[in-house]
This record gives structure tokens, C-alpha cells and sequence, in this order.
């Protein structure tokens, strides 16, 4: 099979690709500067950088042995500043979902009336046109003072900037079915709300679980950037709390960590895609 | 006529064109058939052909007129009058299956499923799509939709079919089966039939009258041609009929040169009183649809009809 071969071969310049990364960083990370000569207590003070030439920069392998700590406990909760990798992942997907499934049932059933409506439509396009571009964190004071909950504020945030390319996305779907699938539903005598489900969501759904698609991937950058505002938990708090502790290593975890739950959630709205969208 | 089981009276239709002015695409048309003829209309791209069809249909409407179909009135679209559609508008994310129970199920809500189904099953077996049931529209051929498409208007048992130019996507093979298909289907169950269509041939095969239409815009519909060829032609032979070419040729007259001319050489024209044209031999006459008027037309010598 050709296909697979092509496979085959891209998995290995895949991994090759990996090893070169992880040797140069290696390479790049080991200890080569010059040993300090100086009495305990302040090698002690003064950590590896100085007493062993360690660069200040950890190696693969110091993140992948920290790593495999994490990955033992990933549950652990220590107080406040102290929680396993697993918490602070959670806490973090679940603001993520909150906000996100409230953009949904808000920017689905207003995108279906503004895509059937051509007034609604061109009402609320100054509105949307301006509300669209404002970065979600411009809206952090309004919501911490008028919410006056740092966690209900982050999930404003989320709310706010995911509501947008569905909204738009629903919109246009709704607005684009084909004339023609309109018209058979109402030779058909199918009415509004049967007509709705039966024809216009199923041929928009397509473009509106695109318009989702984008929506999550926003989502879950903003959440980390959020949650470095308002702190407590999530990994956005964690990676400002671990910068604060100068703990780079955890710094670069949570950087993975944060790409590889991206990634998840991309895949499984994009498999999501796969499931409604229908040849032509 | 006395059985008029669709009248269009007197149906215009205008759009607003620049600066203040309206374009009439027609005006006072005039049209009407009987139960269970098939009827085509012939005329040139623009002429407002699918206009007709899309008012009859109740997916437009008239900018003046009335349609009465079945002695009432017609407003909007209804389940009596089923259209199939030029490009089939099969919902693609649907099975064949599920394209028919559509319209079933829209046509008798309180039906159960397995209900729906046996029904819908009936109308896939009877334009010959036996076996595909479970496929989608993506995975069938032109024809193959178009027979889909025609299954999903039976299925509604409908009171009259409208077709737009449904077999013009189609190869030639494939048009000539589907329209001994429609034919066989339409005398079996005595369907009326309103059908747009280019090619005349087509128009001779399937149809009882033929409508021909001027060019647009201010079309009018010029005649109305019997179709003299007896009811149970065969596609094989239509064209050894005596009368096949005098009629094609009158058809094709028409297409050529008097759709564009008729409106200036007949200033008289009466759109009430549309010209009915019977294809004859030498000599024979041509009756009017209100007999007052008696035309004489021979083979050969089509243009000019005088009144």
C-alpha cells in the first residue's frame, strides 16, 4: 500500500525529528561552565548553577524525570499552592467546558434566528463586528466587578470569547442552505420548526461545528492566560506559580501538558465534524 | 374546455428593475389543462418558464392572477402538487430511503415508522431503485438520483406533478429510460403533468399539449400544439408516425424564428384566447380553444398563421 508506506515513512522523520529536538537540547543544557570554588552553606544558597556548571536551563532528561513524577501522582493536593498536575488540568477543562457549553446554547439557537432572519441579520451585524475583535481579557475588570468571582469571571471569559466564531459560523451555515432543500421542505408543507431540524440544522451542521471547532481552540488559549489573572487553580495558575517558584522544568511540563489537552480537544470536535458532515 | 382541473388566469409577474422602473418577465397569461394531460412547455431561457412552474408549484407568487387548481384558489405551496426538482435536491445526508419517508411522513404525520417505510419502500420499487435503499444520494448516478427524486414526488400520491426540466443533467440513455419511466407511471396513475423542458423531442414523446412560449421579457404564450400522435406511441417508432415531423417541425419554427418575432406579427393576439394548433394533413383545420377562430396550417409552411 502506498498510503501506508507514506505513513510509515512520515512516523519515522517523525521521530527522528523528536531525537534530533531532544539531543540538541540536550547538548545545549549540559554542564560546561566552570566550577566555582566556595564553602558549603553558600553552595548550598547558590544551587547547581554554580557549584556543578548546571545550566539554570533543565535538560529532557530532568523533565522527563519530573514528568514521571507528576504522572505518578497526578491527583496529590497539598493546600493552596501545592496540587497535583491532574487537579490543576481538571479545574482547568472544566472552566473550559462551563463557559464553552453556555456559548453554545447561547450562540446556536441566536445564530439559527439571526441566519433565518435577514432584519435580525443585518440589526446585529455593528454589534457583533464590534464585540468580535475584543481580546476576552478586556472584559476581566468588567466581569471581576461585576461578578465579583474570580472563578465565575473566568468562565465569562471563556463564555465571551467562544461565543463568537460560532456565532458567525452558525449564522452563515444557516443562512447559505440551499435554496433548493428549502423548497423541497415546503412543497413538502414541513413547517418552521420541523423544517429547522430537519433540513436547516442538518445542512448547517457542518459549518456550525467548524465555527466550534475554532471556538474550543480559543477557549483553551484564553483559559491559560485567564487563569494567570485570577489565579487559585488551573494550569495557568500553575504555570505562573511554578515561574514564581523559578521551577522551569514545570514550566516546560505544563507547556506540553497545555499542548497535548489542546490537541485532544481539537480532535474530538473535529471527530465530531466528521460525524455530520455528508458527501454531496 | 370544459374540464379545467388547473386554470391560470390572467398571472403576471414583475420585478422591480432600476431606477423606479418594473420588469415584466409576462403578463395576462392564460393557460389551462385538464385532469391527467400531460402537458410541456417549450420556450427559450428567460422567457419565464420556471416562473410558471415555481407559481404553480406556490414557491412564488403571482404579481397579479390567480391559479385555481382543483376548482380552488391556490396560496402557497401544498402537498397536492408535487415538484420534482431540475438538480433531483435530494438531502444529501439521507438515504434513498430516508429521502422518500421525508415526504411521507410530512404527508401523513400520524403514520408509524414501519408504516412510513412500507409506503416509501412501494415508491423506490416502483421507479426501479429496488436494492439501493440504504445508499446515499452521494454514492448514486445522475439517473439513479433523478428516479429518487421522482419517488419522493409519487410517494405524496399528489394530485399533479410539476417537472423542471427534471432529465436535462441526465446522458441520453439514461433520459430515454426515465422518461419511458415517467410516462409509464403517469398513465398508469393518471397523473397530470406540467413539465419544462428544451428538447423537443422529449416534449413529443411524453406530452398531450405543448405550450409554446415567446422570448422574454413580456413573454406570452404564443399556442398551444395538440399532440396529434396517438397515446400509446413507443419511443422506438415516434418518429416514423406520419405526423411526427410536421409537428417537430412546427415546434422547431417556432423555436427558431417565431418565438422572437410573434409578439410584432401578431399585435392581435389574444392571450385569452391562445391559438390551438392541430398538426394535421394537408387541408385539415385548426381549431382555436374557442373555435370561433379556424386556422389552417400545412405541413412546411409553418410561420405565419393568420387568424
Amino acid at each position: 500500500m502506498k498510503t501506508s508506506s507514506l505513513r510509515l515513512r512520515a512516523g519515522l522523520v517523525s521521530i527522528a525529528l523528536l531525537a534530533a529536538f531532544l539531543g540538541i537540547w540536550h547538548l545545549a543544557t549540559r554542564s560546561t561552565a566552570p566550577v566555582a570554588t566556595m564553602s558549603p552553606e553558600y553552595a548550598k544558597l547558590m544551587g547547581l548553577t554554580a557549584t556543578q556548571g548546571k545550566s539554570a536551563m533543565p535538560g529532557p532528561l530532568d523533565v522527563g524525570a519530573k514528568l514521571w513524577e507528576h504522572l505518578k501522582r497526578p491527583f496529590y493536593d497539598n493546600g493552596p499552592n501545592d496540587k497535583g498536575l491532574g487537579i490543576q488540568l481538571a479545574y482547568s477543562i472544566a472552566r473550559v467546558g462551563t463557559g464553552y457549553l453556555l456559548a453554545v446554547l447561547v450562540a446556536i439557537p441566536l445564530g439559527f434566528l439571526i441566519g433565518m432572519s435577514p432584519l435580525l441579520s443585518k440589526a446585529l451585524d455593528p454589534f457583533i463586528q464590534v464585540l468580535k475583535p475584543i481580546s476576552p481579557l478586556a472584559w476581566m475588570p468588567l466581569a471581576l466587578y461585576t461578578i465579583k468571582d474570580s472563578s465565575v469571571s473566568a468562565i465569562f471569559v471563556i463564555f465571551i470569547c467562544s461565543i463568537w466564531p460560532m456565532l458567525l459560523n452558525t449564522v452563515f451555515g444557516v443562512a447559505s442552505v440551499r435554496k433548493e432543500w428549502i423548497n423541497v421542505a415546503r412543497t413538502l408543507e414541513v413547517g418552521t420548526i420541523r423544517r429547522a431540524f430537519t433540513v436547516i440544522l442538518p445542512a448547517a451542521a457542518p459549518t456550525i461545528l467548524t465555527g466550534m471547532r475554532i471556538s474550543i481552540g480559543i477557549a483553551w488559549l484564553v483559559i491559560v492566560a485567564a487563569e494567570m489573572l485570577v489565579g487559585g487553580t488551573g494550569i495557568g495558575y500553575f504555570v505562573w506559580n511554578e515561574w514564581n517558584n523559578l521551577s522551569i522544568t514545570n514550566v516546560i511540563i505544563a507547556i506540553l501538558l497545555i499542548g497535548i489537552v489542546g490537541m485532544l480537544l481539537d480532535q474530538i470536535l473535529a471527530r465530531f465534524t466528521r460525524m455530520v458532515t455528508f458527501p454531496e | 374546455m370544459t374540464d379545467k382541473f388547473v386554470s391560470i388566469e390572467g398571472i403576471a409577474k414583475r420585478y422591480p428593475g432600476g431606477g423606479g422602473a418594473t420588469t415584466t418577465i409576462f403578463e395576462n397569461l392564460w393557460l389551462s389543462m385538464a385532469r391527467g394531460e400531460f402537458c410541456c412547455v417549450i420556450g427559450h431561457s428567460g422567457c419565464g418558464k420556471t416562473t410558471v412552474l415555481n407559481i404553480l408549484a406556490g414557491l412564488d407568487a403571482p404579481s397579479e392572477g390567480a391559479v385555481i387548481v382543483d376548482g380552488q384558489a391556490i396560496s402557497g405551496t401544498s402537498l397536492d402538487r408535487a415538484v420534482i426538482f431540475q438538480s433531483h435536491a435530494l438531502l444529501p445526508w439521507r438515504t434513498v430511503l430516508g429521502n422518500v419517508a421525508y415526504a411521507v411522513s410530512s404527508k401523513w404525520r400520524s403514520w408509524d415508522r414501519a408504516k412510513v417505510k412500507a409506503h416509501a419502500q412501494k415508491f423506490i420499487d416502483l421507479v426501479g431503485l429496488t436494492g439501493s435503499e440504504h445508499k446515499r444520494p452521494s454514492e448514486l448516478s445522475g439517473g439513479m438520483k433523478q428516479r429518487v427524486g421522482i419517488a419522493r414526488a409519487l410517494s405524496i400520491t399528489p394530485k399533479m406533478m410539476l417537472m423542471d426540466e427534471p432529465f436535462s443533467a441526465l446522458d441520453a440513455l439514461t433520459r430515454g429510460t426515465l422518461q419511458d419511466e415517467v410516462r409509464r407511471i403517469c398513465l398508469e396513475t393518471g397523473q397530470t403533468a406540467f413539465m419544462i423542458t428544451h428538447d423537443v423531442d422529449e416534449a413529443i414523446y411524453l406530452a398531450d399539449k405543448i405550450f409554446l412560449m415567446t422570448n422574454g421579457p413580456g413573454a406570452v404564450l404564443a399556442e398551444v400544439v395538440e399532440n396529434p400522435l396517438p397515446r400509446d406511441r413507443g419511443r422506438t417508432d415516434l418518429h416514423r408516425h406520419p405526423l411526427y415531423y410536421a409537428l417537430r417541425n412546427h415546434i422547431i419554427d417556432f423555436l427558431v424564428t417565431r418565438s422572437k418575432t410573434f409578439t410584432t406579427e401578431r399585435p392581435d393576439h389574444d392571450p385569452r384566447n391562445v391559438p390551438v394548433v392541430r398538426i394535421g394533413k394537408p387541408g385539415l383545420s385548426i381549431a382555436s380553444s374557442g373555435e370561433e377562430q379556424r386556422q389552417t396550417w400545412t405541413p412546411g409552411t409553418s410561420p405565419g398563421l393568420t387568424a
